[in-house]
């Protein structure tokens, strides 16, 4: 008989992991953390979540790495800051699901085909391309990302009747100073890897 | 005429081109010039900071620089900027190692950041500057009647709160107020539209905005009012699917706060983008009459 294992062991846990998101995040409060769950009790998309922030929060702490990196939870912060501005011990839990969210593009290991860090990524380069965001370049880039095109055919009556109104178009947009935008945001890659 | 630097962003030049046809007009009625940054870049909202800190920074590093250029007070009218601009600002003046090398790789570029940009919202300008009393002075056409919920939904608040509650402002609802309208005692006015996840997961989307939508018309408003593109887009995708799922009419139109002042100064509608509104505003139109003629 295979005896399989149910729960996570110790020695399987990170214990680099808190610290790095206390560096990425720049936010130390999470140490004092009091698992009130004030912050999962404030979060309108809790319900939606895999983990609740008060979960995430305490994963972190104990190194569940692996699984706090995998999670739906990070991506389903919708930024609304509500936990952040009622936590009690003042954590900046906003930062700290960006700070997830980073480390887990970096490491690869993000929901790959969930439409939310297509959504980022995709808005990521077309941004650190051409300076400004074209909606309808955003979501083919998302759609092919995704390799789903449902969700883009099903935005059509919508694209629809922004265009009669006058809200959206297929231009490209791009800033003038692209070239200075390029050489910006290589500098600012070699300085961090200076370290 | 006063002249304050003004960072449209990217919605207010597409799905939200009626904040800015609405606000740049208002303003100047009120003695306010809002002079646009050359050749800026977008923030970044909530994707780029989910990829990358140090770029999202320097994205935000560049449209500060070139604000200070032009001078001391930026202007944001979209939430998302707002805070994406104010964030960036706190991190940069913060002296740590990090923004240094930020701000270090911008004087390479000719994009020099000394500190001295005050992000601000129209909003602020409106109530603390021009004040109250100069808009009501200028309405030539009470809004007589129209129950207004002021929507403010959650980055213009939160996590700084530099000008009015976290959980309850007020600023809007003071200047519906200002304007002849009935502002409606709105107990969801800071809860989340679901911001870029509404578009893109229908569940999250429908659930969020049921709920803003049926506390609106539990309050009998007859329209929204809002500061945030992502706000008022979000509330105007998800009202047949949540309209769909829970079989309830709660069809409400939207607007920007800026072309109801717009409306009550006078301007035409127009000018003011009405035409628009996803949501059909005969309604609403039909209560302003009706206000007028009971005057």
């Amino acid at each position: 008989m295979k005896i399989q294992e149910a729960v996570t062991f110790e020695g399987d846990l990170n214990r680099d992991f808190l610290g790095e998101i206390r560096t990425r995040s720049g936010c130390h409060e999470i140490d004092l953390c009091i698992q009130c769950g004030t912050c999962s009790s404030a979060c309108p998309c809790a319900a939606f979540m895999d983990y609740t922030p008060r979960k995430i929060i305490s994963m972190i702490k104990n190194g569940f790495k692996e699984e706090t990196l995998k999670s739906y939870t990070p991506w389903l912060c919708a930024s609304c800051y509500s936990c952040q501005v009622r936590c009690p011990s003042e954590i900046k839990i906003t930062d700290v699901m960006y700070a997830v969210k980073r480390m887990a593009v970096e490491e690869k290991v993000f929901p790959a085909r969930f439409s939310i860090p297509s959504m980022d990524k995709a808005m990521h380069e077309i941004l650190t391309t051409f300076g400004r965001s074209s909606e309808v370049w955003l979501m083919l880039n998302m759609a092919l990302k995704t390799r789903k095109p449902m969700p883009l055919l099903k935005m059509i009556p919508l694209g629809i009747g922004l265009m009669k109104t006058g809200r959206m178009s297929i231009k490209l947009e791009t800033i003038k100073q692209r070239k200075q935008l390029r050489r910006l945001l290589k500098a600012v890659k070699e300085e961090e890897n200076n370290d | 005429m006063i002249d304050y630097v003004y960072y449209p962003g990217c919605s207010v030049k597409s799905s939200a081109k009626h904040y800015e046809e609405s606000i740049l007009p208002v303003f100047r009625e009120l003695g306010v010039n809002l002079k646009e940054i050359e050749d800026w870049n977008c923030c970044g909202a909530t994707a780029t900071p989910s990829v990358d800190k140090s770029k999202t920074s320097a994205l935000n590093g560049r449209i500060l620089a070139l604000a200070e250029k032009e001078g001391e007070v930026l202007l944001a009218p979209c939430a998302a900027c707002y805070l994406s601009l104010k964030k960036s600002h706190l991190f940069l003046t913060g002296g740590s190692k990090d923004a240094q090398k930020i701000l270090d790789a911008l004087k390479k570029q000719g994009l020099e950041y000394k500190g001295g940009i005050q992000v601000k919202h129209p909003l602020e300008i409106l109530t603390r500057e021009i004040g109250l009393k100069k808009i009501k002075d200028r309405v030539m056409r009470r809004l007589t009647g129209l129950r207004v919920a002021s929507y403010y939904g959650c980055q213009i608040v939160r996590p700084y709160a530099d000008f009015d509650d976290p959980e309850n402002p007020i600023i809007m609802d003071d200047v519906m107020a200002a304007l002849g309208a009935e502002p409606v005692d709105y107990s969801a006015k800071t809860r989340c539209c679901g911001g870029a996840l509404t578009a893109n997961i229908d569940a999250v989307g429908i659930e969020l905005n049921y709920l803003l939508l049926k506390e609106a018309k539990r309050k009998q408003t007859d329209v929204f009012v809002t500061l945030c593109p992502l706000c008022l887009f979000n509330l105007e995708i998800s009202q047949n699917k949540v309209i769909k799922e829970y079989k309830q009419d709660l069809h409400t139109p939207v607007l920007f706060f800026s072309q109801l002042m717009g409306l009550a100064f006078g301007l035409s509608k127009e000018s003011m983008g009405f035409q628009r509104s996803l949501i059909p505003l005969d309604a609403m139109w039909k209560k302003i009459e009706s206000g007028e003629n009971n005057e």
